[in-house]
């Protein structure tokens, strides 16, 4: 393939060799938006984000990123880390121990070029909320207020490309809560194509556009992030937490039952109140093990939630009990595990028409 | 006065020896220090143990094969003529050479171990924000490494200052050239005056001591504020 052909997003070939772990991947991923390297611990996924930073050198490899060569070890091409235009964050923050919260933030910007900053300090540090810590030693900052100086000293070097290594991995569910609105800020307010390596499918649910599934360092599936987790023939190994992501809008508030009304294409469902306006858009995970089916709109049941749905294919789940069912209700895919008994029950048979009964949805915000 | 010029000759000599020998030991250390914290390579254990050799060789040992190469036939005495600058043994030069070999663990081992407990990971993160290596080494591996330096100074400093048996090999005891405090107070002794050997030997205790409450002290209270 050649250069002119594939001028924009990211093409990523690397092979590598460990004792006790191999890394065997091809990917196209697109030049804009998150995209998710998702995956247990082990599957590779960080020594694919160190290999694009080059500070891994896969002997056999091939990086191009929006058109510029960084790798390719055909014709011994290895741009050494210091001239990628990259940022890294890395899991546990990494700033320098000599250095205050300032010099720190200073480092990587004094070394681009002034004509090359597209990022300034007082922007980074406000996207960051980070301006009264500006003055402390590393050692003075919580887990949290580390991780947020660390995402914006790799900002401040105008990256043409964000690598994230699990940033909120060494933070407790506060500190992550801390992080993610500012996480979510980055993406909406700077156009610079994020790869954010993950192992919590909340995290990347909420994040991602894009996301690359890895496995004992191969990628077995990649697309677009509903499109992807609502996938079946993903391995059993992730049917457990199988579930789709949907993003829907608040279209009203019931202050009475302190119910919020959210509506996708294919229906709408209720949550608890939230405080967000009409017209906000809100995306939630519903889980398959949190789907069951009916054959008819089911009456006197508590579940509120109920989307008529129509089959679309059904496998095996990770248990011989269970099965995964795929549904679109008008629009929208749906994943439901339910057990192989019920299955035949119902004569689950694609193309059937159907009742989700959705016993929980997980919002992500 | 209980000191006389001689003595206050050697007193300057020593100094002298150990300042130029520290400086060069830590130009020299430096590389050799960083190579040893970071290689993978199998030379790793033999450079180290020829490094740390003077630990555990007698100071007639090493100043004995100090000797012979500076002599007239020796590799270093050769080079060292036909540069036209004679042999080494029994002038201040000499001394110099023999003390940056002498001492050399004593600065190499603490930057060694300042070099290593850094780590990867400041390195990494330096390269990520367009430091190259270079840059990397000033702006991030030396500070931090700083503690290691004052440590590598202050004990090549004070070892040089101790030093004697090679001393008394390679530069022999030529008042103002090569007589250092060492070697006076044995002189002093020789000669059974005691008096003045009592204030170089009270002064180089006092010396030692301070140094190593310096160095001891300054370890307690380690830290990176400022």
């Amino acid at each position: 393939m050649s250069d002119a052909a594939t001028n924009s997003g990211i093409q990523a070939r690397f092979r590598l060799d460990y004792a006790d772990f191999s890394l065997d991947v091809d990917l196209q991923l697109p030049g804009r938006g998150v995209t998710a390297l998702f995956g247990h611990s082990g599957s590779g996924k960080t020594t694919l984000l160190r290999c694009v930073a080059g500070l891994e050198r896969a002997s056999d490899g091939q990086l191009t990123v929006n058109g510029e060569r960084w790798q390719n070890s055909a014709q011994s091409v290895f741009v050494p880390p210091h001239r990628r235009p990259i940022g890294y964050v890395f899991q546990e923050a990494n700033l320098f121990a000599h250095l205050s919260v300032r010099r720190n933030l200073e480092f990587g910007m004094r070394r681009v070029p002034a004509p090359q900053r597209r990022v300034a300090l007082e922007q980074a540090v406000e996207l960051l909320g980070i301006d009264h810590l500006l003055e402390r030693m590393p050692d003075r900052l919580s887990g949290g207020e580390r991780q947020r100086v660390g995402i914006a000293r790799a900002l401040l070097t105008s990256p043409r490309l964000l690598l994230m290594d699990e940033p909120l991995a060494a933070l407790d569910l506060k500190r992550k809560s801390e992080i993610l609105p500012y996480l979510e800020r980055l993406h909406d307010e700077l156009d610079i194509p994020v790869l954010y390596v993950s192992h919590s499918p909340d995290e990347v649910a909420r994040l991602a556009d894009h996301v690359v599934l890895l496995e004992q360092g191969r990628a077995i599936a990649q697309g677009e992030l509903r499109e992807t987790l609502a996938r079946l023939n993903l391995p059993t190994a992730f049917s457990d937490d199988a579930g789709v992501v949907v993003e829907g809008e608040i279209a009203g508030h019931d202050a009475h039952y302190h119910l919020t009304r959210l509506t996708f294409p294919g229906g709408e469902v209720l949550v608890s109140q939230r405080p967000e306006a009409l017209g906000q858009r809100l995306r939630f995970r519903v889980h398959a093990r949190d789907v069951s089916l009916a054959l008819q709109r089911a009456e006197g049941s508590s579940i509120t939630n109920l989307l008529p749905a129509r089959v679309e294919a059904m496998v095996a789940a990770d248990t011989p009990a269970h099965v995964l069912v795929r549904l679109d209700a008008g629009g929208t895919p749906l994943l439901a595990r339910i057990t192989r008994r019920s299955a035949d029950q119902l004569a689950i048979t694609p193309g059937q028409a159907l009742w989700a009964q959705i016993k929980t949805v997980a919002l992500l915000g | 006065m209980p000191l006389d010029s001689v003595d206050l000759a050697a007193i300057w000599l020593t100094f002298k020896l150990a300042s130029v020998t520290t400086l060069i030991l830590l130009l020299l250390g430096t590389p050799i220090a960083w190579w040893l914290a970071r290689t993978t390579s199998r030379m790793k254990g033999p450079i180290g143990a020829v490094v740390a050799l003077p630990l555990v060789l007698p100071p007639t040992v090493l100043g004995f094969y100090l000797l012979v190469a500076m002599g007239p036939n020796g590799f270093i005495g050769q080079i060292t003529q036909s540069l036209g600058l004679g042999t080494l043994p029994f002038t201040f030069a000499g001394l110099v050479v023999g003390s940056v070999f002498y001492s050399l663990p004593f600065v190499v081992q603490p930057l060694q171990n300042a070099f290593e407990a850094i780590g990867e990971r400041p390195l990494e993160a330096a390269a990520t924000l367009r430091a190259s290596p270079w840059d990397t080494f000033f702006s991030v591996v030396l500070p931090l490494a700083r503690p290691g330096f004052i440590t590598a100074s202050i004990l090549g400093f004070a070892h040089t200052v101790g030093e004697f048996g090679v001393v008394l090999m390679i530069g022999g005891n030529i008042p103002g050239q090569t007589r250092v405090v060492s070697v006076q107070i044995y002189d002093h002794v020789e000669a059974m005056e005691y008096a003045q050997a009592h204030w170089l030997a009270g002064g180089m205790l006092l010396f030692s001591f301070l140094v190593l409450l310096v160095l001891y002290g300054s370890r307690l209270k380690q830290g990176w504020r400022g």
